[in-house]
């Protein structure tokens, strides 16, 4: 965990609460079962798993998007989700993407008005975005449809936002600038959940893990003493080694999986750098 | 989408420039320019044919309906106008506005700018309710109900299609309403090959071709009640469309509960177009067409394209309506006319728009 992280509270009343989820598709095959989660104000927590564990459904699960076979989610406040990115074959520009984010607070038959607009606007400056507010969704980078996307569920007035994968479609540049929002989204008192394929950047930004290992073992708990190398070895089923590297901005911990023997030769170690995973 | 492309820098572009990159009408002006137009091709409707009426007259004659006004037309203007036409326009109105606006709102329920009221079923439904009412012979309300009712039914059976199989309901109900229509396009191609060659078959088949030929103000009422009921809850709904047409999960993360507004709008567009076929028979392309005209002036937007679609539908099947029955001696169907122009308008439209009207 990053040594000036704030760590608020774990006493604060979480936001939403998850006791014995389990999820199943089918009737002969759980997804997994017996889940405890919290989600509480101003700490992220990193939902990890190999593809197809059902990291997703735990995510759309805790969001309300989707119900449980078993188990009960209790949200004591707001909840947004954020879906992965995708192109809609209807286009709207990024002011009227934002704005659809109030819809929950509008009758059915109703339209935003002054207000929403004022929230809309709000959310699109706090994100940054302000300047492509007139821009097609549809024409914008993934790196701004993924901030759109949060700027949407910012305007939604939520105190918790579920992220699905905000960062996998996105270029390294990109994920750092959504998971430098998230932080300061976390630190200004904002719930946030998100997956991720990334343990890295778990270990950068989240407070509390969950790791979806198989139906019937998920592990959860502080990300730091979680996520090890022997846990992430054994969730991604491969060998994995953490490592301290210092960056031009400090010490951070990073995950290196064991891909097999490298086909290029290694580079000369003149500054140490995240490697891509 | 491409994962890794770099962040472009954006071309500072306001929304004045890309309305103007587009051809698109300023904003505020969009809806009242669209009304003004209506109201002048429904005039011009009301001037045109065999026997022209000046428009200056036609003004004079409507306001004297309601107010007081020196009397300087003829009985003979009179008739033709107040109820000849009058009933035709109007007519041409609900239906061509009621088939657009079922289109434009279908088209974003399914995401797809493909889709018209002819593919949810209902169309061919209510043509072989009055069909059926025909072959019974139980007259031009029996085939107005006929029409009615098994347009409804037809939407019912989709919707039931649309339940079964653990598929994408969208998918489902589009392919239900495949289903649907061809099941009824064979139950009216049997009730016309039962139908008595001498009497019946050729009122079915100029029936099945459109026309407004036999416009009544019983017609009209007809129509207006289940048009403009329809009308007014899919342009109730205009925000909530947007949200539907980014898809479920979207919609469902916003609070905007998918099936339950999909289910609601679709009754709408039953609505719409049952009432359309009932009076007019089986016009085809309005639906398609009009919807993809209107997003090219006011853009994806429902809040706009909607209302937009419901006037531009309204006045060019007006205008379609007084060509078919000025450009000949005799009438021509309506269905025949609105195919004909219609299908290579919208090739031009195609080939105009590219990706501006939806993304890839």
């Amino acid at each position: 965990m990053n040594p000036d992280s704030r760590t608020p509270a774990a006493d604060h009343p979480p936001l939403v609460e998850a006791r014995g989820l389990g999820h199943r598709y089918t009737k002969d095959r759980w997804i997994f079962r017996g889940v405890d989660v919290e989600a509480r104000p101003g700490r992220v927590l990193g939902v990890l798993g190999p593809n197809g564990r059902g990291k997703s459904t735990l995510l759309r699960l805790l969001a309300g998007v989707a119900r449980p076979t078993e188990g009960t989610v209790t949200a004591h406040a707001p909840v947004a989700y954020v879906p992965q990115s995708h192109a809609s074959p209807f286009t709207y520009p990024v002011t009227d993407m934002v704005l659809m984010g109030r819809s929950r607070h509008l009758k059915a038959y109703a339209t935003p008005g002054r207000r929403d607009r004022e929230l809309a606007e709000a959310a699109l400056h706090r994100v940054g975005i302000a300047h492509i507010a007139h821009r097609s969704y549809a024409e914008l980078s993934g790196g701004e449809q993924q901030m759109t996307l949060i700027a949407r569920a910012l305007a939604a007035e939520c105190r918790l936002m579920v992220l699905d994968e905000p960062v996998s479609a996105l270029d390294l540049r990109n994920q750092a600038r959504v998971l430098t929002l998230l932080q300061e989204l976390a630190a200004d008192g904002l719930g946030i959940v998100l997956t991720t394929h990334h343990p890295d950047h778990a270990l950068h930004l989240a407070d509390d893990a969950v790791l979806v290992l198989g139906p019937d073992d998920v592990r959860t708990g502080p990300a730091a003493a979680l996520l090890d190398a022997e846990a992430l070895g054994e969730l991604y089923g491969l060998p994995v080694t953490t490592a301290q590297v210092t960056g031009p901005r400090g010490p951070r911990t990073t995950v290196v999986p064991d891909l097999g023997p490298a086909r290029t030769g290694l580079p000369r170690p003149a500054r140490s750098q995240e490697t891509p995973a | 989408m491409t994962a890794s492309a770099p962040e472009a820098p954006a071309p500072a572009g306001r929304a004045g420039e890309a309305e103007r990159r587009a051809g698109r009408l300023p904003g505020r002006l969009r809806l009242p320019l669209l009304a003004v137009l209506t109201l002048l091709v429904a005039l011009a409707a009301l001037a045109l044919g065999r026997y022209v009426v000046p428009p200056n007259e036609i003004v004079r004659l409507l306001a004297g309906q309601f107010l007081r006004v020196d009397r300087t037309w003829t009985g003979n203007e009179e008739t033709v106008v107040l109820d000849v036409r009058l009933p035709r326009v109007l007519l041409s109105l609900l239906v061509g506005g009621g088939l657009a606006l079922a289109g434009a709102a279908l088209q974003g329920v399914f995401r797809n700018p493909l889709v018209s009221p002819d593919v949810i079923g209902v169309a061919s439904g209510a043509s072989f309710g009055g069909v059926l009412a025909m072959l019974l012979g139980i007259g031009s309300l029996g085939v107005v109900t006929g029409a009615f009712g098994f347009g409804l039914l037809a939407l019912a059976i989709v919707m039931c299609i649309g339940r079964l199989g653990s598929g994408s309901p969208v998918l489902m109900i589009v392919l239900g309403g495949t289903v649907t229509a061809a099941f009824f396009s064979a139950l009216v191609s049997f009730g016309k090959y039962v139908a008595d060659p001498e009497s019946q078959l050729p009122s079915i088949v100029f029936w099945l071709l459109g026309s407004l030929a036999t416009a009544t103000y019983a017609k009209v009422v007809t129509a207006a009640v289940p048009v403009l009921l329809g009308a007014a809850v899919v342009l109730a709904l205009r925000w909530r469309l947007n949200i539907l047409s980014l898809g479920d999960e979207d919609a469902t993360a916003l609070g905007v509960p998918p099936r339950l507004t999909r289910t609601v709008l679709l009754c709408a567009v039953a609505l719409m177009t049952a009432g359309s076929v009932a009076v007019a028979g089986l016009v085809g392309w309005v639906g398609l067409v009009v919807p993809h005209l209107a997003r090219l002036l006011t853009g994806s937007d429902h809040r706009v394209q909607l209302p937009a679609a419901f006037l531009i539908g309204g006045a060019s099947l007006t205008a379609i309506d007084t060509l078919s029955r000025t450009l000949t001696a005799s009438e021509m169907p309506l269905g025949i006319l609105t195919a004909i122009i219609g299908a290579p308008f919208f090739v031009v439209l195609l080939a105009r728009s590219r990706n501006r009207m939806w993304s890839t």
